[in-house]
């Protein structure tokens, strides 16, 4: 191939040539509209050198919204396609792109990035903590998570998007099945936002096992810093096998090495068991913050606290280690042996104990509650019984000789979008409404919020549970297209319908930001929902150094203890503290980690070399830097303390 | 409150649905297995419909009754820790369902993964099913006879099939004779299927293998082995031969209707069977050759 003609698209369509239009006009309105406005310093100094946790998570909530659109969109294209027999709507190619963007850009790119927005911006507060373990690594994480997202994003208009399924399985995603650079974005593109999980995981290990507040033992943490603490366990155990799977991947792909090919020894099912080793504790990655985000919101809005700790913690533990004896129900199709399939079919029905313990432990928590129907708690009250279906579709599939017959078909869609739906999407946007006081100082308008909930619920049913009817009834997922005679028509136009209502929900999800930016009062105090942990303690918007003074915790819910038996909580006097400085390096590295990525899709050698010595040169600048931080005066303090109102004693 | 009644109504709309509906392929078997699968099928649903419902129940019980405007205005919840009675029944009920599950699952996995009871003792059909982009090529060597993209099947004769794919990973299903298995290039996958009764089933690759992946389908006609027998006699009086060289034709990408020849392609392009299956160390076996001619495909 010439040097020029790989970046074009394989197959182009209107589609893909109106994005292109799209996407440079919205390139250059923002390079407009910060010039016009003079924000380039604000941006630079305020947010791309940042390491404060707080603009790191809401970071990560912007971009997790961004692709949560372009992953609805993908979602919206797949749906109208398949709403009528024989639709020509799209091409099959076109389509195999879509699905495979879809899955990868949801999981990895919104899923992900959202959870690590609430980790980040709310497990430093609730363990009473000014900052992450290593603020900096924080920063890498965020920006090499970005650019993996990017450079994934602009497969869409360069050389074209990959075409091998989310799970991308080999011998299809080599190069002799899938010839053009669209796996190559898979790998290298997930690569590198992987990199900055796993660097996330370190770090939120550290800043949980080190961290916390005076008196704050593990048997008195917070809920959703439990499940984080998990959720890094395993990131750091199941990435570094996506590492090495994707690194054998590339290799496969760049340098015709053969650790998946049909011939020379290469092992299709290596792929299949390594992507699974990884990819079925990544669901747990995802599923156990939101399980934390509910056990949060829960007791806030019944007004109680939260039914049997222990065995919430004990399950989520369990979980954590579960979550590795269950890979192989990816593939019970695969030829092995009765017992093999009976084990794996045993080991992962055993998780719906722990699952099951949980469901319990919430609705025990509103029982003899006070319980106040927020826009948070409609997430969490749907999140229930929409989950437990999918919970028991679960355990359905988990029984391989019935496996066999729901694999590959439209009721597995079902069940996970049935579980991830209502269990990480639910979890996070009412999260997102939960914490938004505390990350932006105003409340998001309820009455708004509400109708965006119920479209979104109304939505999710009419779009999923057809799919279990269409799947027993032998639609395959992943077909483009299919005949009338097979009666699934009619079926899919309800999921049409439904993936119609839903988009209008996110729409009204966006529409209430605007709408409460504009109307919503400025002024909520510190503590709007009467919450129960730590977080609350801190002002809205949490300044700079979230803690004054470092609170002393003597009980599992020291804020509430505070509130209504007069426990102190902050003792003792100012202090000046201690933080980190802002840095570029961080941008800057990951930038040139966006070119050696691009470089090393495209085969362009010279660039992937200079790219590679430009991180190394980052790295050596900054093993020589001296950088102490800095130190807030106590002066400074007082004077942020007095125009909050000084603290909440 | 509301929500709960939608849900409920979804759900019991569903179960009316799946239980009113008796076209649904998966649960309209023609076979032991897939009658295996189904029974199985069914007893989950029963059971876990049961589950959903208790959850939902509970779930509106405790929303109507400590619900903030329905309380006392000076009704404080109180602060409770656990209870051991209660969360022995929330743990050891679960455990219960799991091991009956379990029980059954390993009782159906070696129903599924064997010749069906009924037919045992029968020498079973042997076909061979393989797949390339994006073809089905089913080889009957009893019989010496080949077709493409469409199957015939005697009745009341266990059938044993043998997957493999000269390309992407594909999955051989007919949902209404049973599940589906992974046909794999460097490795024979096995499928113990049968028929009771004779008629025409839907079947397809059911994993995605790129672009003509949607249409790569297979009628199937079950028919008595009398029936079987005759059109195998017609086959051999009016097709013609398959040939290496027409086989790698075929192998190439793209769609082609149904083909129907004498012989079969394992005389000269071997299905990667035997101890070290798929581990071609670059030795010259007649096995290799033909993968050699499909690494050299022009793939678009």
């Amino acid at each position: 191939m010439g040097f020029f003609t790989r970046f074009l698209i394989p197959n182009p369509s209107p589609v893909i040539y109106t994005s292109m239009v799209a996407i440079g006009v919205t390139i250059l309105l923002i390079v407009f509209g910060l010039t016009h406005f003079k924000k380039w310093f604000y941006l630079w100094s305020g947010w791309l050198t940042t390491v404060d946790h707080k603009r790191i998570g809401i970071m990560y909530l912007i971009a997790a919204l961004l692709m949560l659109f372009r992953g609805g969109v993908d979602a919206v294209m797949m749906r109208a396609q398949l709403a009528v027999p024989d639709n020509k709507l799209l091409d099959s190619q076109h389509y195999n792109e879509i699905f495979s963007t879809h899955g990868v850009v949801m999981i990895l790119f919104m899923a992900m990035p959202y959870i690590m927005a609430l980790m980040n911006f709310v497990v430093p507060l609730q363990i009473g903590a000014r900052d992450v373990a290593f603020p900096r690594l924080n920063a890498i994480s965020f920006w090499l998570f970005f650019m993996g997202a990017m450079l994934f994003n602009i497969s869409f208009v360069i050389g074209g998007s990959p075409d091998a399924g989310w799970s991308s399985y080999f011998p299809l995603a080599g190069n002799e099945f899938s010839p053009h650079v669209g796996t190559n974005y898979y790998m290298i593109a997930i690569q590198i936002a992987g990199i900055g999980t796993l660097m996330t995981g370190i770090n939120f290990l550290t800043t949980i096992l080190k961290m916390r507040a005076p008196g704050m033992t593990f048997m008195r943490l917070p809920m959703f810093t439990w499940s984080s603490l998990v959720t890094s366990v395993i990131i750091i155990f199941a990435f570094p096998v996506l590492t090495v799977a994707l690194i054998m991947g590339t290799m496969d792909r760049l340098f015709a090495t053969k650790f998946f090919t049909i011939t020379d020894g290469g092992m299709d099912m290596l792929w299949a068991n390594l992507f699974w080793v990884w990819g079925h504790p990544e669901v747990y990655i995802l599923i156990l913050p939101a399980f934390g985000l509910f056990s949060e919101i829960i007791p806030t809005f019944s007004r109680r606290n939260l039914y049997g700790y222990r065995s919430m913690v004990a399950s989520m533990v369990f979980i954590s280690i579960y979550s590795f004896f269950v890979w192989t129900h990816h593939f019970f199709t695969m030829g092995q042996a009765a017992y093999v399939n009976s084990i794996f079919s045993i080991t992962t029905m055993v998780i719906a104990i722990p699952t099951g313990i949980k469901i319990f432990n919430w609705l025990l928590t509103m029982w003899r509650g006070r319980i106040r129907f927020t826009v948070p708690m409609l997430y969490s009250i749907g999140f229930i019984p929409l989950f437990t279906i999918g919970g028991v579709t679960g355990v359905m599939l988990a029984m391989s000789a019935a496996d066999y017959q729901y694999h590959n078909t439209m009721f597995l869609v079902a069940h996970f979008h049935n579980v991830i739906i209502p269990g990480v999407v639910f979890a996070v946007l009412g999260a997102a409404t939960y914490y938004w006081p505390k990350m932006f100082g105003f409340m998001l308008n309820e009455r708004l919020g509400k109708w965006a909930f119920w479209f979104l619920t109304i939505g999710f049913c009419l779009a999923f549970f057809p799919m279990y009817i269409t799947g027993l009834d032998g639609q395959a997922r992943r077909i483009y297209t299919y005949s009338e005679s097979t009666g699934f028509g009619p079926w899919n136009m309800v999921t049409f319908i439904g993936t119609v209502l839903m988009a209008i929900s996110f729409f009204l999800i966006v529409y209430t930001v605007y709408y409460s930016i504009r109307h919503a009062p400025k002024d909520v105090g510190q503590d709007p929902w009467d919450a129960r942990s730590l977080e609350w303690a801190t002002h809205n918007p949490v300044p700079e150094y979230n803690f004054a003074i470092i609170p002393q915790v003597n009980s599992r819910e020291a804020f509430w203890d505070a509130k209504y038996k007069g426990v102190e909580l902050f003792k003792g006097d100012y202090e000046k503290i201690h933080m980190p400085n802002n840095s570029g390096s961080p941008f800057i590295m990951s930038c040139i980690f966006f070119v050696f990525g691009f470089a090393l899709i495209f085969s362009i050698w010279f660039l992937a070399i200079i790219g590679l010595i430009g991180i190394f040169t980052c790295m050596a600048l900054r093993s020589f830097e001296i950088d102490h931080g800095h130190y807030i005066s106590v002066e400074e303090i007082k004077e942020t303390e007095a125009k909050y109102g000084g603290v909440n004693k | 409150m509301k929500i709960k009644w939608v849900l409920l109504a979804i759900l019991s709309a569903i179960v009316n649905v799946l239980s009113g509906c008796e076209r649904l392929a998966v649960l309209d078997p023609k076979g032991p297995q897939a009658q295996t699968q189904a029974n199985v099928i069914w007893l989950s649903i029963a059971i876990m419909a049961v589950i959903v419902i208790i959850v939902c129940a509970f779930l509106v019980y405790v929303l109507a009754k400590y619900r903030d405007s329905k309380l006392p205005k000076d009704y404080e919840p109180p602060y409770i820790e656990g209870n051991h009675v209660v969360e022995s029944i929330i743990v050891g009920v679960p455990i219960l369902i799991v091991i009956f599950f379990s029980i059954v699952s390993v009782i159906s996995n070696n129903k599924v993964e064997a010749t069906p009871e009924e037919y045992k003792g029968q020498d079973p059909l042997v076909i061979y099913a393989s797949t390339s982009d994006w073809k089905w090529h089913f080889s009957y060597p009893e019989n010496d006879i080949e077709t493409v993209n469409y199957l015939y099947i005697p009745t009341n004769r266990p059938l044993e099939f043998k997957l493999y794919s000269f390309g992407p990973i594909t999955s051989f299903w007919v949902p209404q004779l049973g599940g589906q298995k992974y046909a794999m290039s460097n490795m024979v996958t096995t499928l113990h299927l049968a028929a009771d009764e004779a008629g025409e089933m839907m079947g397809r690759n059911a994993n995605f293998s790129g672009k003509g992946f949607a249409e790569n389908m297979f009628p199937v006609e079950a028919m008595s082995q009398v029936k079987f027998d005759d059109w195998v006699k017609e086959v051999k009086a009016t097709a013609k031969p398959i040939t290496a060289e027409k086989f790698n034709e075929l192998l190439k990408p793209g769609h082609v209707g149904q083909l129907t020849f004498t012989g079969t392609h394992l005389g000269f392009s071997p299905a990667p069977e035997g101890e070290n299956a798929g581990h071609h160390h670059g030795s010259s076996n007649s096995d290799a050759n033909s993968k050699g001619d499909h690494m050299e495909h022009d793939h678009e």
